[in-house]
């Protein structure tokens, strides 16, 4: 036990200690490797309560896959610090308004799980896994037989985000040379090349 | 026997194991660079390194010594901190991996029932030395080298997910032991998923080329265009731990496709299963490595290196649609147990 609380306390703080170094740092760059090594720390955290299923997730999808997205435009940005520093106290009223709202909400939301009359039984409800089943395959379990119409809607609603996005993005420029691959491809010696006798002093 | 089932005790032997698997792993590279080069000298009629040692053997080794002996040049406007934090990043991700490869059954770190999960997200980290690299080095090619390299590696993650997938509704289980067994049965070699799963073993072997950035694919290093990638700023120590990450992940890929696709540590020969040297056992697994790392490095001195659209083309519109293909079909062929179950070995018990 001892052991497990010495090593939750670390990937804890480092948690901790990254998320506010994230909003610290000056350089975004920095702030983004921050955010890494505290994605990294909560994967470490889902490990320690035993779900490593989720904790695998969390460091491909968004350590491997989000962060290289954020860090790819944090790098290739030009960003201008005096003034983004400018804008800080105007911005500051509704900054922290959002973040009021949003700590009373997750208070609510915690407390009612927690004290409600009908929360005990609804906790109840969610954990029914027994314990001999691994949490991958109880995962599988919930998202692709017992809930497989909610999993389908969800998948429907990313594929048409995904579509809006590359229908807003994708411009047909006719200003640029483009690589046209099946014709590339369908060159043959016979039509490249020309077998020339060429006489001495002469040139072609 | 008390001591070693107390905490202490538990923690010492872990330790000892990580050790013997790291130090073993760094050895057989110390060799296996030297096969590489060998066998590019070979298929060019050249002698390759033949000087240190008896035959050359020991090229490595004063390679070793060269680079760490030398001075550490830092660019003037580097990132100082992240300018060495990536090399480290790059060699403690290649080493960490290993942790979950088994040699032999039972003859593994760290057995997680997770383990190619586990593999699959540290190979996706790695992505992060050369990035980091590339951009603290505060120089214009590492830089191009780094974007080039980094969105290379993503790309070609994409199609090797999928491939992994379609073993895993094989066999029904993420756990890297459980994968191997699968593959056991009484027809030895045939039992392997590579002739169920046969286009999947050519999509990952060319997968794996492009993952590690090598040949006819190391368009991060093309030196014509970018003098050598992210990696032109280093020098000495971090330069060799940027290079001993990416052999360790050429030879990580090797161990997974013996792993997914051969057996593991299975012996090939049917029904020679318990025999004492042609039957299982981790003389198999290094075998079937050092053949699929042969193959790398034949690759590497046959094939000319591919432009980067074209490589670009290939992930995305070839590889990736192919491959979940084959994800649709492996499920429909597992979940009817079609040829005899070969797809599903979860249902046959194999």
């Amino acid at each position: 036990m001892t052991v497990f609380a010495v090593i939750f306390y670390l990937f804890a703080c480092t948690a901790v200690a990254s998320a506010l170094l994230v909003t610290l740092a000056r350089n975004p760059v920095h702030s983004v490797l921050w955010l890494i090594l505290c994605f990294f720390s909560a994967a470490g955290l889902f490990v320690l309560m035993g779900a490593e299923f989720l904790a695998m997730l969390l460091a491909i999808v968004y350590v491997g896959a989000v962060a290289v997205l954020f860090l790819f435009v944090v790098m290739m940005l030009d960003v201008d610090f005096a003034e983004l520093k400018d804008g800080m106290a105007k911005h500051m009223p509704i900054g922290l308004l959002i973040a009021v709202i949003l700590t009373v909400e997750l208070m609510l939301i915690v407390g009612v799980w927690a004290f409600a009359d009908a929360a005990p039984a609804m906790r109840q409800a969610v954990a029914p896994t027994p314990e001999d089943v691994e949490n991958t395959v109880a995962l599988g379990q919930l998202i692709y037989t017992d809930y497989i119409y909610m999993f389908q809607v969800a998948g429907l609603i990313l594929l048409t985000a995904m579509i809006g996005a590359i229908v807003l993005t994708l411009r047909h420029r006719t200003d640029i040379k483009r690589q046209n691959v099946m014709e590339q491809m369908s060159r043959d010696p016979a039509k490249a090349v020309i077998l020339t006798d060429v006489k001495p002093g002469q040139g072609i | 026997m008390d001591f070693f089932d107390t905490n202490f005790g538990i923690f010492l032997i872990i330790l000892a194991q990580c050790l013997l698997v790291t130090v073993m792993v760094l050895v057989s590279l110390a060799f296996l660079m030297y096969a590489d080069r060998k066998i590019w000298a070979a298929v060019q009629i050249r002698k390759g390194p033949n000087v240190v040692g008896a035959f050359g053997l020991l090229q490595s080794f004063a390679d070793f010594l060269k680079y760490i002996v030398k001075e550490i040049v830092v660019p003037a406007g580097a990132d100082k901190a992240v300018f060495f934090i990536a090399p480290m990043i790059s060699f403690v991700l290649a080493v960490i991996a290993w942790a979950v490869i088994p040699f032999n059954d039972g003859w593994v770190v760290a057995n997680l029932n997770v383990g190619i999960l586990y593999i699959f997200a540290i190979s996706s980290l790695e992505v992060y030395g050369v990035i980091m690299g590339g951009w603290a080095s505060n120089s214009k090619y590492p830089f191009l080298g780094s974007l080039r390299s980094a969105a290379q590696m993503i790309s070609y993650e994409v199609s090797i997910g999928f491939i992994i997938v379609g073993i895993l509704i094989s066999t029904g289980s993420l756990n890297l032991t459980a994968i191997v067994m699968a593959q056991s049965g009484d027809w030895g070699l045939l039992n392997w998923y590579w002739l169920p799963h046969l286009p999947m073993v050519v999509l990952f072997f060319i997968s794996a080329l492009a993952e590690t950035n090598r040949p006819p694919f190391d368009l991060p290093e093309a030196e014509a265009e970018l003098v050598a990638g992210y990696q032109v700023e280093y020098s000495s120590t971090p330069f060799l731990l940027f290079m001993i990450g990416e052999l360790m992940a050429v030879v990580l890929m090797c161990a997974l496709l013996t792993l997914l696709f051969f057996g593991g540590w299975l012996s090939p020969i049917p029904g020679a299963a318990d025999l004492p040297i042609l039957g299982d056992g981790v003389h198999w697994m290094v075998i079937k490595m050092a053949f699929w790392f042969f193959m790398f490095a034949m690759v590497k001195a046959l094939v000319p290196r591919f432009r980067y659209d074209q490589l670009m083309r290939i992930g995305w519109k070839v590889f990736l649609p192919l491959s979940l293909a084959w994800v649709v079909l492996v499920s429909f062929f597992a979940h009817f147990e079609l040829f005899g179950g070969a797809y599903a070995r979860w249902a046959i018990g194999g």
